[in-house]
């Protein structure tokens, strides 16, 4: 197995190929085809308002297409809409189903076979060990009012949900999400935290302890999670686009930064710190890597749709361009590789698609289809460059490609929905629709979340390498993981 | 009588059976293997590794003395070229052989 070394021309090619793509929607505006008077036209219906017999301030219209609605009084003796509630059960199941089994099989199809069953019961581990941080204490922390850094410990062990249950209403739901149990939501947010830490996992594979690895997700968990998911999703939080409060307003729809910036540069720091691998070796099945690439394909539109946290008109558009974007990365990834080094591969375009589905996250409630291809063509040749190009020259073993996707990925998803939102869909407008300011914000939010992160996740690292230790020895590393750390095995 | 043992590369072992049948073999057995021969480098998602053991795929065929040259030479030019690995074909003596089917032994069974 031999491949043609990298050329010049193919670099070329590529970046005339991304501004190209990238600057096509600039010019190809959907408001061009609009009338001057399309502003008196009737918006869509807005979602459901709650049917609640307690206090509720009323939603600002400004705010009605806001991914998240502004946080209103406490609500009580709410009776839930039924339909946004079956369709948030719906994504709590599909986006579990992204971790386990999804992004299992997605990391032990790529690890050699010696290593399969310590990288799939990782995804496994993670995801018992999070739901009970987060039932704990870390919901908590990210969904309640507190400071704009951290949240309160008003539903800590989850006190309090469903306590308002007098005169026939179904209770008290968050007010993040004021049309279904606040259950439900908990379950939602849960999966969230699950998949991120579980992302972390495709950086340090083939050489992390088991036991290291659990006491940095409890860690991390704790105190990187939890704050950053405050920071841009909680009430008060200081990022928080729908909070009027928030120092920036930063739009990350599903999690841009706070699941895939967060992981993929945690996942670059516990790389470094772990060091390369003494030996790496070809994916051992690859059609492991393709199952978990299509459940993970198919579980983001409970990631992406079930962000809109309601069924209705956003949710439609958020899966929408979801399956826009992620199928135009696939195909840059796989043409490109194609042109780079003589054939598709199948590891090629399921990375593609990941990093497709990774970089319309942020974007995924308020771009339109066009800044959704766009997306996804960047996305195709910027995740390839890194893991290709980057990866290569800067020396770090990033084994499963965390930080080349899911950073770069996320980094750029994020940066790229600072310029193609569209107020019609999401409530703030991007680059093309004349407010370069969002860009700024959507830096910041990035810049912001990786300086956090890199400082704190070193910082478990250090704690942990000091006291347990976070490497395997050399000869668990040569022999395999699962016969030395799990006494099992994959024939 | 002999049997003659070679490690080929998966790729071509369509093309050594239709040699083998060529020279008029009625049979062989096939398992997966790995194994080394030249030490060599590869590299994959950017990362260039030392390749510790190559899949290969072994080839056990039952001749008469007298075939044996001829199936060594078949197996040497369907299987040749492609990796510079260091690969060989053995030939080796066999005291008995016996049909299961039909009990037969030695020369009928070949």
């Amino acid at each position: 197995m031999s491949f043609r070394p990298a050329n010049k021309s193919c670099v070329l090619l590529a970046c005339g190929l991304l501004l190209g793509l990238v600057a096509t929607p600039l010019f190809v505006h959907p408001s061009m085809a609009e009338d001057a008077t399309a502003a008196a036209v009737a918006k869509p219906a807005p979602p459901a308002t709650p049917a609640c017999a307690g206090a509720v301030a009323a939603i600002p219209e400004s705010d009605k297409y806001a991914a998240v609605p502004a946080v209103p009084a406490v609500l009580t003796n709410c009776t839930p809409n039924s339909g946004d509630t079956a369709w948030m059960l719906t994504s709590v199941a599909l986006v579990l189903l992204m971790t386990i089994p999804g992004l299992g099989l997605f990391y032990g199809g790529m690890v050699r076979k010696k290593n399969v069953v310590d990288t799939v019961m990782t995804s496994f581990a993670i995801t018992a060990l999070v739901t009970f941080l987060y039932a704990a204490v870390t919901y908590s922390l990210s969904f309640t009012p507190g400071t704009p850094f951290i949240g309160g410990l008003s539903r800590a062990f989850l006190q309090g949900i469903l306590s308002d249950v007098t005169n026939g209403g179904i209770g008290n739901p968050n007010p993040l999400a004021p049309t279904i149990p606040e259950t439900v939501y908990l379950c939602f947010q849960m999966t969230f935290a699950i998949i991120t830490p579980a992302l972390i996992a495709g950086a340090f594979a083939e050489r992390m302890k088991f036991s290291a690895m659990l006491a940095f997700m409890t860690l991390w968990a704790i105190f990187v999670y939890a704050p950053v998911a405050h920071w841009v999703w909680g009430p008060d939080g200081f990022l928080n686009s729908a909070n009027s409060d928030a120092m920036f307003h930063v739009l990350d729809y599903a999690g841009g930064t706070v699941v895939h910036v967060n992981s993929g540069v945690a996942g670059l720091m516990c790389a470094l710190m772990l060091g390369r691998r003494k030996n790496t070796g070809p994916a051992h099945n690859i059609v492991l890597t393709f199952i978990g690439a299509s459940l993970l394909w198919v579980g983001w539109f409970g990631f992406n749709a079930g962000s809109a946290v309601t069924a209705g008109v956003q949710a439609g558009m958020a899966m929408t361009v979801t399956q826009i974007a992620t199928a135009v990365a696939a195909l840059t990834w796989m043409f490109f590789e194609w042109l780079h080094r003589g054939k598709p591969t199948l590891l090629g375009i399921c990375s593609g698609a990941v990093a497709g589905l990774v970089a319309i996250t942020p974007a995924s409630g308020f771009v339109g289809p066009a800044g959704a291809m766009a997306i996804g063509a960047a996305v195709g040749i910027v995740c390839y460059i890194m893991v290709t190009w980057v990866k290569a020259a800067l020396g770090y073993d990033d084994a499963l490609d965390c930080f080349g996707v899911h950073a770069a990925g996320g980094a750029t998803g994020a940066i790229l929905t600072g310029i193609f939102a569209i107020n019609q869909y999401g409530g703030t407008p991007g680059l093309i629709e004349g407010n370069p300011g969002q860009v700024i914000s959507q830096l910041i939010g990035v810049g912001i979340v990786i300086a956090y992160d890199v400082v704190v996740s070193l910082i478990i690292l250090f704690i942990i390498k000091a006291t347990i230790g976070l490497r395997v020895s050399d000869d668990v590393e040569q022999g395999g993981l699962d016969l030395a750390l799990h006494e099992e095995a994959v024939q | 009588m002999k049997v003659v043992v070679a490690a080929i590369e998966p790729l071509q072992l369509h093309r050594a059976r239709d040699a083998l049948a060529w020279v008029g073999v009625a049979g062989m057995t096939v398992t997966e293997v790995k194994g080394f021969g030249a030490e060599h480098t590869e590299i994959y998602r950017a990362a260039e590794y030392a390749v510790r053991f190559v899949s290969k795929v072994k080839v056990e065929v039952a001749v008469p003395a007298h075939l044996a040259d001829k199936v060594v030479a078949a197996i040497q030019e369907a299987a040749g070229g492609g990796r510079s690995d260091d690969r060989a074909i053995y030939v080796m003596n066999f005291e008995q052989i016996t049909r299961i089917r039909t009990g037969e032994t030695d020369a009928a069974a070949l």
